[in-house]
């Protein structure tokens, strides 16, 4: 690697690169380059990001009065088309289809994951399924809940429930695309000396994430098209009337879509593994406990699911078992938030903006789990199962843990990617505006759910006013938060300075190549001889 | 790689990609990703035999009576028939490793012979559940009447997991067409073969599904 030029970064961005070695959008859409196809999908899941993110607004604004500003149908639509949109189209792809699809070949020496064309291919999976969730949007939306729970969507909805169910059926595909490739790029594309005890945190995350998604996500594809079957044939296999099973779907649905918590959380996790390191120029702390506990996540997911119906016909035993289950799941992700503190101290630390977002993930993730345990107990969790309790806690996950992570994974790299460094005070001002607009949109909803606010209605008693208004209050804040980056990072493609191709002096492959790198990554195959994080050498000699 | 064998092929003949290092691990990539395919089938098809435990643990009489409708000689000739359909398809697998063109067409036909044959049998099968008012939904009537409700599921479940199972056969046939047009081009050599490992690789586990499937639809609580 030694071909490699430092200094004259100017020059460094006239050279051909992924981005300018073919022009034309024949280019991008044929492509199977996996860097180009990570920039469909960051541009794609961005989009649906931002509808995703409207729906959340208008819906706060109807929280704003206790009677509501909308009808009670238009507000059901409201929330479900979130939850849709914001789980299967942006926080399930958001890592492994973007920074995963871009980084992990890079990160592991290979010149592309295994399967390219399948790689495009679960592109346009994705955007098929998006069409249709999109068709179902624009004629006027689901009212089921993004669970799709039956019999209510199956027979008594008059809402589109076929179209977005198609919708997440495709996406679900494209999920599953994503996994196997990534699972068999791990396995076989690896460079010469890149051992499984050299692979960094963030590969072993995404290869944690693609079995979830092969296992898993099969499930929810069959369970969606029995529910079509019995909505065009109206036999009951869910529907109780016609002698079907509910508590079936929900088992069905769960067995999927609990894992999916992890396939949304776990490519954070590796993310952070990065950023921390690099931030405290040290080496990971338990490098083996963090990469077995993505596995032991991955494992355990499977076995939790029944802890999402507690309250709805699960016998008692079966409850019992599940709330252990649930426990046991808490232990590899305490592994990880002990590691990465135990990573910082002694370090020496610097406050660049993927730190901060990673000091946000580490605080906020800690609160969301730990109110997990709270639901993982069968008594706590009846009386806060259908509130705004719950809402908050998946929420400090899924927005204060995966959100933050792929913004702090976007921050820090960037340079990398587009070859060009951001403001840095904008970019910690955004980060600063995301985390207070987050706490103060999400905290106000622990307490509502706690003195008993239910979810998914929308008028409420006049005295929760108080907190929901707080609550639509930060969550303004926090949407201008997210515009910021929007602004200042389309602004540094053009004016940027240039990154060179290391700014912050990481270890790891993908800092070793050209920014942005070119089509085939590496000139020539790379050799690893050293482990990764490799920092305190690194500060040894000074570099 | 300079010095290994003398008779390397060309990266024309393996059809070796760009991305790859050597010949055996991008067939060793094929392999893996074929199979880890085939284990989200297995989950795809679990889900409905999940729902089918459920409800013959939840309606074991009512599943019971509905054996006597299924044709246990058309079920037992249509899985000796697709377990043949495998034995053509691994000789084809064969055939193609060890060059021989011939026989690696004559099997492939053979194999869609087999598979068609099986969706034939499989078409005469529902037309005669039509005739019979068993096809939930559209026109179902049951005697015993007390069981009709409860049977009905079951044939739902039936339809479901023959008609996913159908439908992989036919997304087969389609792929087994593919093979052959390249076999007859020449494309597949003792060199590059992975297509028709791969392919026969999917054959062989949609005829394992099926063969869960005759059992449990056909064999369980049957009288006759």
């Amino acid at each position: 690697m030694a071909t490699i030029a430092h200094g004259e970064p100017e020059a460094a961005t006239q050279t051909v690169n992924y981005l300018n070695v073919e022009h034309g959008w024949k280019s991008w859409l044929l492509t199977t380059d996996h860097k180009r196809i990570a920039i469909l999908y960051l541009i794609s899941i961005t989009l649906m990001f931002f509808v995703g993110g409207a729906f959340a607004a208008a819906f706060r604004i109807n929280l704003l009065e206790p009677q509501g500003v909308f009808s009670a149908e238009t507000y059901n639509r409201l929330f479900t088309m979130h939850g849709i949109v914001m789980v299967f189209f942006f926080l399930v792809p958001s890592i492994p289809a973007t920074l995963g699809n871009f980084f992990l070949p890079i990160m592991i020496g290979a010149k592309d994951l295994a399967f390219p064309r399948i790689n495009l291919l679960s592109w346009y999976v994705y955007i098929i399924g998006a069409a249709f969730a999109l068709f179902a949007i624009l004629r006027g939306g689901v009212d089921t809940g993004w669970t799709f729970y039956a019999p209510y969507s199956s027979t008594y909805s008059n809402s589109y429930v076929l179209a977005a169910a198609f919708g997440v059926f495709w996406a679900g595909f494209s999920s599953i695309l994503t996994g196997l490739n990534f699972v068999v790029t791990v396995h076989k594309m690896r460079a010469p000396g890149m051992t499984w005890s050299r692979l960094p945190l963030f590969v072993w995350a995404n290869y944690a994430t693609g079995l979830i998604q092969i296992l898993g996500t099969p499930v929810l594809a069959i369970t969606l098209l029995l529910l079509a079957f019995e909505h065009i044939a109206n036999v009951g296999i869910f529907d109780p009337n016609i002698g079907g099973d509910p508590i079936l779907f929900q088992h069905l649905f769960w067995f999927y879509s609990h894992p999916a918590v992890y396939i949304m959380i776990l490519p954070g996790m590796g993310v952070i593994s990065e950023i921390v390191a690099c931030f405290s120029r040290k080496r990971v702390f338990g490098y083996n406990f963090i990469a077995f506990s993505s596995m032991a996540i991955a494992v355990l997911s499977f076995v939790v699911w029944g802890h999402h119906m507690f309250i709805t016909g699960e016998s008692m035993y079966t409850s019992l078992a599940f709330s252990i289950l649930s426990f046991m799941v808490a232990v590899p992700s305490a592994i990880k938030v002990f590691n990465w503190t135990a990573t910082m101290y002694k370090g020496s630390i610097s406050f660049d903006t993927p730190m901060l977002y990673t000091f946000g993930f580490i605080g906020l993730f800690t609160i969301g789990g730990l109110t997990g345990l709270f639901l993982a107990s069968l008594a706590t969790d009846v009386a806060t199962h259908g509130t705004y309790f719950i809402v908050a806690h998946f929420h400090y996950v899924m927005v204060g843990g995966m959100v933050m992570a792929f913004l702090g994974g976007i921050h820090f790299w960037w340079p990398k990617m587009t070859g060009r460094l951001y403001s840095e005070p904008w970019s910690k001002f955004a980060a600063l505006i995301i985390f207070v607009g987050f706490n103060l949109t999400f905290f106000p909803q622990f307490i509502l759910g706690y003195m008993g606010m239910p979810r998914r209605y929308h008028a409420y008693p006049p005295e929760f006013q108080m907190l929901n208004v707080m609550s639509t209050a930060g969550s303004s804040v926090l949407g201008i938060g997210y515009l910021i980056p929007m602004i200042y990072l389309l602004w540094s493609l053009k004016h940027g300075a240039a990154a060179g191709n290391n700014p912050w002096g990481a270890t790891g492959l993908e800092w070793k190549i050209q920014s942005p790198p070119t089509t085939f990554n590496f000139d020539e195959t790379p050799v690893v001889t050293e482990e990764a994080y490799n920092y305190h050498e690194l500060e040894e000699n000074g570099g | 790689m300079a010095d290994t064998v003398i008779h390397e092929p060309s990266a024309e003949a393996t059809h070796l990609r760009h991305h790859f290092a050597s010949v055996e691990q991008q067939m060793d990539a094929s392999t893996l990703g074929m199979w880890t395919f085939l284990v989200t089938e297995v989950l795809f098809f679990g889900g409905m035999f999940a729902a089918y435990s459920v409800y013959r643990a939840m309606y074991p009489e009512a599943f019971a009576s509905t054996s006597e409708w299924m044709d246990i000689k058309l079920g037992a000739t249509n899985t000796a028939v697709l377990i043949c359909s495998s034995l053509t398809m691994v000789l084809a697998v064969r055939a193609a490793q060890l060059n021989q063109r011939r026989d690696l067409i004559v099997n492939l036909l053979l194999t869609m012979f087999f598979g068609s044959v099986f969706l034939g049998i499989k078409a005469i099968e529902y037309h005669s559940k039509w005739v019979e008012h068993l096809v939930p939904g559209f026109n179902f009537q049951y005697e015993p009447a007390q069981y009709a409700h409860n049977a009905q599921i079951l044939f739902f479940l039936y339809f479901c997991m023959t008609g996913m199972h159908a439908l992989h056969m036919i997304v087969g046939l389609g792929l087994l067409t593919y093979l052959l047009i390249q076999s007859i081009r020449r494309v597949y050599t003792s060199y590059y073969f992975a297509p028709v490992e791969m392919i026969g690789l999917y054959w062989h586990f949609v005829d394992v599904v099926w063969i869960f499937l005759f059992p449990l639809l056909y064999l369980i609580g049957h009288r006759k």
